[in-house]
Protein backbone atom coordinates (compact mmCIF):
# COMPACT_ATOMS: atom_id res chain seq x y z
CA UNK A 1 0.00 0.00 0.00
CA UNK A 2 1.39 3.33 -1.14
CA UNK A 3 1.73 5.52 2.37
CA UNK A 4 2.74 8.83 0.83
CA UNK A 5 2.32 9.89 -2.82
CA UNK A 6 4.29 12.60 -4.36
CA UNK A 7 3.18 14.15 -7.64
CA UNK A 8 4.93 16.32 -9.64
CA UNK A 9 6.33 18.22 -6.65
CA UNK A 10 7.89 22.01 -7.43
CA UNK A 11 9.51 24.16 -5.38
CA UNK A 12 11.13 27.16 -5.58
CA UNK A 13 13.24 29.29 -3.75
CA UNK A 14 13.38 33.03 -4.85
CA UNK A 15 12.86 32.01 -8.64
CA UNK A 16 14.93 28.86 -8.95
CA UNK A 17 13.60 25.98 -9.30
CA UNK A 18 15.03 23.47 -6.59
CA UNK A 19 12.30 20.58 -7.62
CA UNK A 20 11.25 20.30 -11.02
CA UNK A 21 8.49 18.04 -10.65
CA UNK A 22 9.24 15.09 -9.07
CA UNK A 23 6.66 11.59 -8.51
CA UNK A 24 7.57 8.96 -6.01
CA UNK A 25 5.61 6.69 -3.86
CA UNK A 26 6.73 5.74 -0.71
CA UNK A 27 5.68 2.11 0.11
CA UNK A 28 4.29 1.29 4.45
CA UNK A 29 6.65 -0.52 6.50
CA UNK A 30 9.57 0.39 4.07
CA UNK A 31 12.67 2.17 3.93
CA UNK A 32 13.12 4.24 1.00
CA UNK A 33 16.58 6.49 0.19
CA UNK A 34 16.72 9.31 -1.47
CA UNK A 35 20.28 10.23 -2.88
CA UNK A 36 22.21 12.35 -4.57
CA UNK A 37 24.81 14.86 -4.81
CA UNK A 38 24.59 18.74 -2.91
CA UNK A 39 21.86 20.81 -3.82
CA UNK A 40 20.19 18.08 -5.95
CA UNK A 41 16.90 18.94 -3.78
CA UNK A 42 16.84 16.02 -1.32
CA UNK A 43 16.35 18.34 2.01
CA UNK A 44 13.73 20.13 -0.03
CA UNK A 45 12.13 17.53 -0.69
CA UNK A 46 11.46 16.62 2.77
CA UNK A 47 10.89 19.90 3.74
CA UNK A 48 8.12 20.50 1.70
CA UNK A 49 6.67 16.60 2.76
CA UNK A 50 6.59 18.43 6.46
CA UNK A 51 4.96 21.69 5.45
CA UNK A 52 8.18 24.04 5.75
CA UNK A 53 8.27 24.68 2.58
CA UNK A 54 5.09 25.66 0.44
CA UNK A 55 4.97 23.89 -2.94
CA UNK A 56 4.97 25.89 -6.21
CA UNK A 57 2.89 22.80 -7.33
CA UNK A 58 1.82 18.99 -7.60
CA UNK A 59 0.47 17.31 -4.36
CA UNK A 60 1.44 15.47 -1.52
CA UNK A 61 -0.78 12.63 -0.49
CA UNK A 62 -0.64 10.88 2.85
CA UNK A 63 -2.57 7.75 4.14
CA UNK A 64 -5.53 8.98 1.36
CA UNK A 65 -4.98 12.77 2.90
CA UNK A 66 -4.08 15.91 0.69
CA UNK A 67 -1.56 17.03 2.75
CA UNK A 68 -0.13 19.46 0.09
CA UNK A 69 -1.30 22.59 1.69
CA UNK A 70 -1.33 22.24 5.73
CA UNK A 71 0.87 24.21 7.79
CA UNK A 72 3.89 21.75 9.62
CA UNK A 73 1.37 21.28 12.69
CA UNK A 74 -1.13 19.72 11.10
CA UNK A 75 1.28 17.92 8.77
CA UNK A 76 2.98 16.39 12.03
CA UNK A 77 -0.21 15.76 13.68
CA UNK A 78 -1.06 13.28 11.04
CA UNK A 79 2.10 10.90 11.46
CA UNK A 80 4.88 12.91 9.90
CA UNK A 81 8.04 13.12 11.89
CA UNK A 82 11.06 14.77 10.43
CA UNK A 83 14.56 14.16 11.82
CA UNK A 84 15.56 17.42 10.25
CA UNK A 85 19.59 17.79 9.43
CA UNK A 86 22.18 18.65 11.97
CA UNK A 87 19.75 17.14 14.75
CA UNK A 88 18.66 20.35 15.61
CA UNK A 89 17.99 19.58 19.41
CA UNK A 90 16.99 22.16 21.31
CA UNK A 91 20.24 22.86 23.13
CA UNK A 92 18.56 25.02 26.05
CA UNK A 93 16.04 22.23 26.96
CA UNK A 94 17.39 19.18 28.69
CA UNK A 95 16.84 15.66 27.49
CA UNK A 96 14.18 14.81 28.75
CA UNK A 97 11.99 18.30 27.76
CA UNK A 98 13.59 17.33 24.16
CA UNK A 99 11.66 13.91 24.21
CA UNK A 100 8.96 15.71 26.16
CA UNK A 101 8.68 18.50 23.57
CA UNK A 102 8.45 15.96 20.58
CA UNK A 103 5.19 14.75 22.42
CA UNK A 104 3.79 18.25 22.29
CA UNK A 105 0.58 17.55 20.37
CA UNK A 106 0.20 14.32 22.49
CA UNK A 107 -3.20 14.66 24.62
CA UNK A 108 -2.62 10.86 26.89
CA UNK A 109 -0.45 12.52 29.23
CA UNK A 110 0.17 9.11 31.15
CA UNK A 111 1.72 7.27 28.39
CA UNK A 112 3.73 10.68 27.37
CA UNK A 113 5.43 9.02 29.83
CA UNK A 114 5.72 5.54 29.18
CA UNK A 115 7.22 6.45 26.01
CA UNK A 116 9.88 8.40 27.20
CA UNK A 117 11.00 5.40 29.53
CA UNK A 118 10.32 3.35 25.98
CA UNK A 119 13.23 5.60 24.52
CA UNK A 120 15.26 5.23 27.40
CA UNK A 121 15.34 1.27 27.13
CA UNK A 122 16.42 1.85 23.42
CA UNK A 123 19.00 4.66 24.42
CA UNK A 124 20.50 3.81 27.98
CA UNK A 125 22.62 7.17 27.40
CA UNK A 126 20.12 9.26 27.06
CA UNK A 127 18.12 8.27 30.51
CA UNK A 128 22.23 8.82 32.01
CA UNK A 129 21.93 12.30 30.64
CA UNK A 130 18.46 12.92 31.30
CA UNK A 131 18.66 16.11 33.36
CA UNK A 132 21.08 17.47 31.42
CA UNK A 133 21.00 20.22 28.39
CA UNK A 134 20.91 18.77 25.05
CA UNK A 135 23.78 21.48 23.88
CA UNK A 136 25.87 19.53 26.54
CA UNK A 137 25.95 16.24 24.67
CA UNK A 138 27.99 14.47 22.30
CA UNK A 139 26.67 14.74 18.51
CA UNK A 140 25.91 11.13 18.11
CA UNK A 141 23.74 11.51 21.71
CA UNK A 142 22.49 14.27 20.28
CA UNK A 143 21.04 12.74 16.90
CA UNK A 144 19.86 9.96 19.02
CA UNK A 145 17.93 12.32 21.24
CA UNK A 146 16.31 14.08 17.53
CA UNK A 147 15.41 10.59 16.56
CA UNK A 148 14.12 9.76 20.24
CA UNK A 149 12.60 13.30 19.73
CA UNK A 150 10.80 12.47 16.82
CA UNK A 151 9.89 9.10 17.71
CA UNK A 152 7.63 10.85 20.47
CA UNK A 153 5.13 12.15 18.47
CA UNK A 154 4.32 7.90 17.84
CA UNK A 155 4.77 8.81 14.03
CA UNK A 156 4.00 6.51 11.22
CA UNK A 157 6.29 8.03 8.90
CA UNK A 158 9.82 8.99 10.08
CA UNK A 159 11.85 11.10 7.86
CA UNK A 160 15.66 11.50 8.23
CA UNK A 161 18.03 13.88 6.91
CA UNK A 162 21.58 13.16 7.02
CA UNK A 163 21.40 11.31 10.41
CA UNK A 164 25.06 10.03 9.93
CA UNK A 165 26.58 14.01 9.04
CA UNK A 166 29.47 14.41 11.13
CA UNK A 167 29.58 11.41 13.34
CA UNK A 168 32.19 8.72 13.97
CA UNK A 169 31.81 5.50 11.80
CA UNK A 170 31.08 3.14 14.96
CA UNK A 171 27.89 5.72 15.94
CA UNK A 172 27.20 5.77 12.12
CA UNK A 173 26.85 2.22 12.45
CA UNK A 174 24.17 2.48 15.23
CA UNK A 175 22.67 5.03 13.88
CA UNK A 176 21.78 2.65 11.03
CA UNK A 177 20.62 -0.06 13.39
CA UNK A 178 18.35 2.51 15.04
CA UNK A 179 16.56 3.18 11.78
CA UNK A 180 16.70 -1.27 11.09
CA UNK A 181 15.00 -1.27 14.55
CA UNK A 182 12.69 1.23 13.68
CA UNK A 183 11.08 -0.65 10.43
CA UNK A 184 11.00 -3.50 12.33
CA UNK A 185 8.50 -1.59 14.30
CA UNK A 186 6.28 -0.84 11.54
CA UNK A 187 7.74 2.54 10.94
CA UNK A 188 7.79 3.88 7.53
CA UNK A 189 11.57 5.89 6.40
CA UNK A 190 12.21 8.00 4.11
CA UNK A 191 15.96 8.66 4.66
CA UNK A 192 18.26 10.97 3.05
CA UNK A 193 22.01 10.33 3.39
CA UNK A 194 25.32 11.46 1.91
CA UNK A 195 26.51 7.82 2.81
CA UNK A 196 25.08 6.63 0.02
CA UNK A 197 26.49 2.85 0.42
CA UNK A 198 24.66 2.46 3.91
CA UNK A 199 21.59 3.88 2.88
CA UNK A 200 21.22 1.74 -0.14
CA UNK A 201 22.01 -1.61 1.84
CA UNK A 202 19.38 -0.85 4.34
CA UNK A 203 16.67 0.63 2.56
CA UNK A 204 14.03 -0.98 0.70
CA UNK A 205 14.11 1.42 -2.15
CA UNK A 206 16.30 4.21 -3.63
CA UNK A 207 15.70 7.57 -5.61
CA UNK A 208 18.20 9.01 -7.30
CA UNK A 209 17.56 12.83 -7.37
CA UNK A 210 19.81 14.93 -9.46
CA UNK A 211 19.53 18.93 -9.75
CA UNK A 212 15.51 19.07 -9.05
CA UNK A 213 14.98 15.59 -11.23
CA UNK A 214 14.68 12.08 -9.85
CA UNK A 215 17.10 10.31 -12.18
CA UNK A 216 16.96 6.84 -11.41
CA UNK A 217 14.38 4.87 -9.02
CA UNK A 218 14.90 0.86 -8.01
CA UNK A 219 15.41 -1.55 -5.18
CA UNK A 220 18.43 -1.15 -2.66
CA UNK A 221 20.42 -4.25 -4.20
CA UNK A 222 19.84 -2.83 -7.97
CA UNK A 223 20.78 0.47 -6.88
CA UNK A 224 24.20 -1.00 -5.40
CA UNK A 225 25.15 -3.00 -8.14
CA UNK A 226 24.03 -0.02 -10.77
CA UNK A 227 26.92 0.89 -12.77
CA UNK A 228 26.06 5.04 -13.09
CA UNK A 229 25.70 4.83 -9.57
CA UNK A 230 28.32 2.94 -8.41
CA UNK A 231 30.60 5.95 -10.52
CA UNK A 232 28.45 8.64 -9.09
CA UNK A 233 27.88 8.15 -5.28
CA UNK A 234 29.68 4.83 -4.29
CA UNK A 235 33.29 5.75 -5.15
CA UNK A 236 35.46 3.68 -7.56
CA UNK A 237 35.74 0.07 -5.59
CA UNK B 1 24.71 58.97 57.14
CA UNK B 2 22.57 55.70 57.21
CA UNK B 3 19.64 57.94 57.34
CA UNK B 4 20.30 60.28 54.54
CA UNK B 5 20.93 57.53 51.97
CA UNK B 6 18.14 55.24 53.04
CA UNK B 7 15.31 57.59 51.45
CA UNK B 8 17.44 57.22 48.37
CA UNK B 9 17.67 53.84 48.75
CA UNK B 10 13.99 53.00 49.24
CA UNK B 11 12.92 54.79 46.30
CA UNK B 12 15.64 53.34 43.83
CA UNK B 13 14.54 49.66 45.04
CA UNK B 14 10.96 50.97 44.04
CA UNK B 15 12.10 52.54 41.11
CA UNK B 16 13.89 49.39 40.08
CA UNK B 17 10.86 47.12 40.54
CA UNK B 18 9.37 49.58 38.21
CA UNK B 19 11.80 49.30 35.19
CA UNK B 20 12.16 46.02 36.18
CA UNK B 21 8.94 45.15 35.17
CA UNK B 22 9.21 47.13 31.68
CA UNK B 23 12.67 44.86 31.21
CA UNK B 24 11.29 41.94 31.18
CA UNK B 25 9.00 42.93 28.21
CA UNK B 26 12.12 43.82 26.26
CA UNK B 27 13.98 41.00 27.08
CA UNK B 28 11.67 38.32 26.48
CA UNK B 29 10.63 39.87 23.05
CA UNK B 30 14.25 39.92 21.94
CA UNK B 31 14.64 36.34 23.24
CA UNK B 32 12.11 35.42 21.23
CA UNK B 33 12.07 37.51 17.88
CA UNK B 34 15.20 39.25 18.36
CA UNK B 35 13.45 42.30 18.39
CA UNK B 36 14.00 45.54 20.01
CA UNK B 37 10.33 46.92 20.51
CA UNK B 38 10.81 50.26 20.99
CA UNK B 39 7.19 50.87 21.11
CA UNK B 40 7.16 49.18 24.63
CA UNK B 41 7.72 51.95 26.46
CA UNK B 42 4.31 53.25 25.07
CA UNK B 43 2.60 50.66 25.90
CA UNK B 44 3.67 51.46 29.75
CA UNK B 45 2.54 55.17 28.98
CA UNK B 46 -0.55 54.03 27.48
CA UNK B 47 -1.69 51.93 29.79
CA UNK B 48 -1.35 54.76 32.46
CA UNK B 49 -3.56 56.88 30.13
CA UNK B 50 -5.96 54.10 29.95
CA UNK B 51 -6.33 54.48 34.06
CA UNK B 52 -6.53 58.21 33.49
CA UNK B 53 -9.85 58.29 31.30
CA UNK B 54 -11.19 55.02 32.95
CA UNK B 55 -11.05 56.19 36.31
CA UNK B 56 -12.16 59.79 34.75
CA UNK B 57 -15.28 58.07 33.96
CA UNK B 58 -16.69 57.08 36.95
CA UNK B 59 -15.63 53.19 37.04
CA UNK B 60 -14.34 52.70 40.60
CA UNK B 61 -10.58 51.45 40.84
CA UNK B 62 -11.23 47.99 41.92
CA UNK B 63 -12.50 47.14 38.58
CA UNK B 64 -10.75 49.83 36.52
CA UNK B 65 -6.94 48.43 37.63
CA UNK B 66 -7.94 45.08 36.35
CA UNK B 67 -9.10 46.13 33.53
CA UNK B 68 -6.12 48.41 32.70
CA UNK B 69 -4.38 45.69 33.00
CA UNK B 70 -6.04 43.57 31.04
CA UNK B 71 -6.78 45.93 28.14
CA UNK B 72 -2.90 46.59 27.46
CA UNK B 73 -2.13 42.75 27.59
CA UNK B 74 -4.66 42.99 24.77
CA UNK B 75 -3.21 46.13 22.96
CA UNK B 76 0.37 44.54 22.96
CA UNK B 77 -1.30 41.42 21.24
CA UNK B 78 -2.71 43.59 18.43
CA UNK B 79 0.25 45.50 17.71
CA UNK B 80 2.40 42.33 17.44
CA UNK B 81 -0.22 40.84 15.28
CA UNK B 82 -0.63 44.21 12.93
CA UNK B 83 2.57 45.47 12.95
CA UNK B 84 4.94 42.33 13.85
CA UNK B 85 3.68 38.92 12.77
CA UNK B 86 3.41 40.42 8.71
CA UNK B 87 6.81 41.03 8.67
CA UNK B 88 8.19 37.45 9.84
CA UNK B 89 10.16 36.44 6.74
CA UNK B 90 11.23 40.04 6.29
CA UNK B 91 14.70 41.75 7.45
CA UNK B 92 15.35 42.11 11.08
CA UNK B 93 15.52 45.79 10.11
CA UNK B 94 11.83 46.08 8.62
CA UNK B 95 10.39 45.06 11.89
CA UNK B 96 12.89 47.41 14.37
CA UNK B 97 11.21 50.12 11.85
CA UNK B 98 7.68 48.94 12.14
CA UNK B 99 8.25 48.95 16.41
CA UNK B 100 9.69 52.56 16.37
CA UNK B 101 6.78 53.46 13.97
CA UNK B 102 4.26 51.93 16.04
CA UNK B 103 6.08 54.03 19.27
CA UNK B 104 5.25 57.07 17.50
CA UNK B 105 1.87 56.13 16.70
CA UNK B 106 0.70 55.42 19.71
CA UNK B 107 2.40 58.79 21.08
CA UNK B 108 0.79 60.84 18.71
CA UNK B 109 -2.60 59.22 19.11
CA UNK B 110 -2.11 60.00 22.84
CA UNK B 111 -1.40 63.54 22.16
CA UNK B 112 -4.06 63.75 19.95
CA UNK B 113 -6.84 62.83 22.27
CA UNK B 114 -5.02 64.41 25.91
CA UNK B 115 -4.60 67.33 23.60
CA UNK B 116 -0.67 66.94 24.97
CA UNK B 117 -1.91 68.27 28.40
CA UNK B 118 -0.56 66.51 31.68
CA UNK B 119 -3.32 63.91 33.10
CA UNK B 120 -3.53 63.39 36.48
CA UNK B 121 -2.71 59.75 37.28
CA UNK B 122 -6.11 59.12 39.67
CA UNK B 123 -4.80 58.42 43.48
CA UNK B 124 -4.86 54.69 44.37
CA UNK B 125 -6.07 54.85 48.07
CA UNK B 126 -3.40 52.21 50.32
CA UNK B 127 -0.56 52.55 47.89
CA UNK B 128 -0.12 56.36 47.90
CA UNK B 129 -0.50 56.47 51.87
CA UNK B 130 2.55 57.91 53.66
CA UNK B 131 4.73 55.46 55.96
CA UNK B 132 8.03 55.32 57.62
CA UNK B 133 10.24 53.31 58.14
CA UNK B 134 13.45 53.33 60.04
CA UNK B 135 12.73 56.90 60.29
CA UNK B 136 12.58 57.77 56.82
CA UNK B 137 8.85 58.64 54.96
CA UNK B 138 7.76 57.38 51.99
CA UNK B 139 4.41 56.13 50.06
CA UNK B 140 3.50 52.32 50.88
CA UNK B 141 3.92 52.04 47.39
CA UNK B 142 7.95 52.51 47.21
CA UNK B 143 7.92 48.91 49.42
CA UNK B 144 4.82 47.14 47.64
CA UNK B 145 7.24 47.39 44.38
CA UNK B 146 10.04 45.13 44.98
CA UNK B 147 7.94 42.63 46.53
CA UNK B 148 5.16 42.97 43.79
CA UNK B 149 8.17 42.73 41.10
CA UNK B 150 10.05 39.38 42.41
CA UNK B 151 6.60 37.97 43.34
CA UNK B 152 5.49 38.10 39.61
CA UNK B 153 8.97 37.17 38.57
CA UNK B 154 8.93 34.30 40.44
CA UNK B 155 5.63 33.03 39.26
CA UNK B 156 6.94 34.06 35.56
CA UNK B 157 10.14 31.87 35.69
CA UNK B 158 7.79 29.05 36.75
CA UNK B 159 5.53 29.36 33.69
CA UNK B 160 8.55 29.54 31.42
CA UNK B 161 10.62 26.30 33.59
CA UNK B 162 7.59 24.04 34.17
CA UNK B 163 4.72 24.35 31.80
CA UNK B 164 3.98 23.04 28.60
CA UNK B 165 3.74 26.46 27.57
CA UNK B 166 6.74 27.94 29.02
CA UNK B 167 8.68 24.97 27.43
CA UNK B 168 7.35 25.75 23.61
CA UNK B 169 8.80 29.47 24.59
CA UNK B 170 11.68 28.24 25.36
CA UNK B 171 11.98 26.08 22.36
CA UNK B 172 10.85 28.72 20.03
CA UNK B 173 13.35 31.40 20.97
CA UNK B 174 16.14 29.07 19.96
CA UNK B 175 14.66 27.51 16.95
CA UNK B 176 11.82 28.40 14.94
CA UNK B 177 11.51 25.98 12.38
CA UNK B 178 11.65 22.67 14.75
CA UNK B 179 9.57 24.00 16.96
CA UNK B 180 7.16 24.01 14.24
CA UNK B 181 8.11 19.89 13.62
CA UNK B 182 6.93 19.79 16.79
CA UNK B 183 3.77 20.91 16.49
CA UNK B 184 4.12 23.96 17.90
CA UNK B 185 2.27 27.00 17.25
CA UNK B 186 4.83 29.86 17.05
CA UNK B 187 2.13 32.37 16.71
CA UNK B 188 0.41 31.51 20.01
CA UNK B 189 3.98 31.85 21.34
CA UNK B 190 4.78 34.99 20.24
CA UNK B 191 1.89 36.32 20.88
CA UNK B 192 1.78 34.99 24.62
CA UNK B 193 4.79 36.86 24.94
CA UNK B 194 3.54 40.55 23.79
CA UNK B 195 0.22 39.59 26.24
CA UNK B 196 2.77 38.84 29.25
CA UNK B 197 5.01 41.42 28.53
CA UNK B 198 2.48 44.23 28.03
CA UNK B 199 0.76 42.95 31.13
CA UNK B 200 3.74 43.12 33.57
CA UNK B 201 4.20 46.86 31.68
CA UNK B 202 0.86 47.84 33.12
CA UNK B 203 1.48 46.35 36.50
CA UNK B 204 4.79 48.77 36.46
CA UNK B 205 2.61 51.73 35.08
CA UNK B 206 0.20 51.51 37.71
CA UNK B 207 2.85 51.59 40.44
CA UNK B 208 4.99 54.18 38.42
CA UNK B 209 2.24 56.59 37.80
CA UNK B 210 1.05 56.26 41.62
CA UNK B 211 4.42 58.35 42.58
CA UNK B 212 5.12 60.41 39.71
CA UNK B 213 1.46 61.48 39.50
CA UNK B 214 0.64 62.62 36.30
CA UNK B 215 1.19 61.18 32.46
CA UNK B 216 1.92 62.52 28.92
CA UNK B 217 2.85 61.15 25.63
CA UNK B 218 5.70 61.27 26.13
CA UNK B 219 6.00 59.43 29.74
CA UNK B 220 7.11 56.33 28.59
CA UNK B 221 10.35 57.39 27.00
CA UNK B 222 12.17 57.64 29.95
CA UNK B 223 11.00 55.01 32.02
CA UNK B 224 11.03 52.57 28.42
CA UNK B 225 14.79 53.94 27.88
CA UNK B 226 16.06 53.02 31.16
CA UNK B 227 14.43 49.44 31.09
CA UNK B 228 16.13 49.12 27.59
CA UNK B 229 19.33 49.71 29.58
CA UNK B 230 18.56 47.45 32.26
CA UNK B 231 17.71 44.91 29.99
CA UNK B 232 21.04 45.00 27.94
CA UNK B 233 22.92 45.54 31.07
CA UNK B 234 21.57 42.15 32.47
CA UNK B 235 22.48 40.46 29.34
CA UNK B 236 18.62 40.50 26.59
CA UNK B 237 17.09 37.79 26.56
CA UNK B 238 17.68 37.04 30.00
CA UNK B 239 14.59 36.96 32.62
CA UNK B 240 16.64 37.41 35.93
CA UNK B 241 19.42 39.66 34.08
CA UNK B 242 16.43 42.04 33.36
CA UNK B 243 15.58 42.46 37.15
CA UNK B 244 18.93 42.45 38.52
CA UNK B 245 19.56 45.24 36.23
CA UNK B 246 16.83 47.16 36.56
CA UNK B 247 17.40 47.32 40.62
CA UNK B 248 20.79 48.14 40.24
CA UNK B 249 20.10 50.80 37.89
CA UNK B 250 17.09 51.89 39.82
CA UNK B 251 19.59 51.96 43.10
CA UNK B 252 22.29 53.95 41.43
CA UNK B 253 20.18 56.59 39.48
CA UNK B 254 18.25 57.43 42.59
CA UNK B 255 21.94 57.44 45.37
CA UNK B 256 23.33 59.80 42.48
CA UNK B 257 19.83 62.49 42.53
CA UNK B 258 20.67 62.80 46.00
CA UNK B 259 23.85 62.25 46.04
CA UNK B 260 25.24 66.12 46.85
CA UNK B 261 23.37 65.97 50.15
CA UNK B 262 24.82 62.82 51.23
CA UNK B 263 27.97 64.46 50.14
CA UNK B 264 27.22 67.84 52.51
CA UNK B 265 25.90 65.43 55.31
CA UNK B 266 29.08 63.32 55.27
CA UNK B 267 31.03 66.06 55.51
CA UNK B 268 33.19 65.68 52.47
CA UNK B 269 31.93 68.55 49.91
CA UNK B 270 30.88 71.62 51.98
CA UNK B 271 28.15 72.84 49.12
CA UNK B 272 25.80 71.49 46.35
CA UNK B 273 27.93 70.36 43.49
CA UNK B 274 24.86 69.97 41.33
CA UNK B 275 25.67 66.38 40.52
CA UNK B 276 22.07 65.34 40.90
CA UNK B 277 22.03 66.38 37.23
CA UNK B 278 23.61 63.10 36.23
CA UNK B 279 21.28 60.44 37.55
CA UNK B 280 20.16 59.72 33.76
CA UNK B 281 23.31 60.53 32.25
CA UNK B 282 24.80 57.61 33.93
CA UNK B 283 22.31 55.29 33.13
CA UNK B 284 23.10 55.91 29.71
CA UNK B 285 27.15 56.31 30.06
CA UNK B 286 26.65 52.63 31.71
CA UNK B 287 25.08 51.86 28.79
CA UNK B 288 28.21 52.26 26.74
CA UNK B 289 30.08 50.80 29.03
CA UNK B 290 28.45 47.57 28.85
CA UNK B 291 28.49 47.65 25.20
CA UNK B 292 32.00 47.93 25.11
CA UNK B 293 33.05 46.49 27.45
CA UNK B 294 30.65 42.79 28.14
CA UNK B 295 27.96 43.51 25.46
CA UNK B 296 26.34 39.77 26.47
CA UNK B 297 25.50 41.95 29.68
CA UNK B 298 25.52 40.23 33.23
CA UNK B 299 23.91 36.95 32.58
CA UNK B 300 23.70 37.17 29.04
CA UNK B 301 24.63 33.83 26.78
CA UNK B 302 26.81 34.20 24.31
CA UNK B 303 24.60 33.72 20.62
CA UNK B 304 25.55 33.48 16.98
CA UNK B 305 22.60 35.07 15.15
CA UNK B 306 19.90 32.74 14.35
CA UNK B 307 19.80 31.54 10.71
Amino acid sequence: MNMLKVTNLKVSYGGIEALKGISFDVEQGQIVTLIGANGAGKSTTLRAISGLVKPASGSINFMGQDITNLNPQRIVSTGISLVPEGRRVFVNLTVKENLKIGAYLRQDKDEIEETIQDIYRRFPRLKEREWQLAGTLSGGEQQMLAVGRAMMARPKLMMMDEPSLGLAPLVVKDIFSIIRDLKSEGITILLIEQNANAALRCADFGLVLETGRITLTGTGESLLNNEQVKEAYLGAD
Amino acid sequence: MFQTVLPYILSGISVGGQYALIAIGYTMVYGILRLINFAHGDVFMVAGILMVYITASGVPLYISIPLVLVLTALIGFVIERVAYKPLREAPRMSIMISAIGVSYTLQNLVLYITGGLNQQYPTVPWISESVTIFGATTKVVTLITPVLTLVLVVMLVWLINHTKVGMAMRAVSKDFETSQLMGIRINSVISATFVIGSFLAAVGSVLYFTNYTTVIQTSGAMPGLKAFVAAVFGGIGSIPGAVVGAFIIGICENIIKGLDIILIKAGISSSMLGLTTFSDAFTFALLIVILVVKPTGLFGEKTTDKV
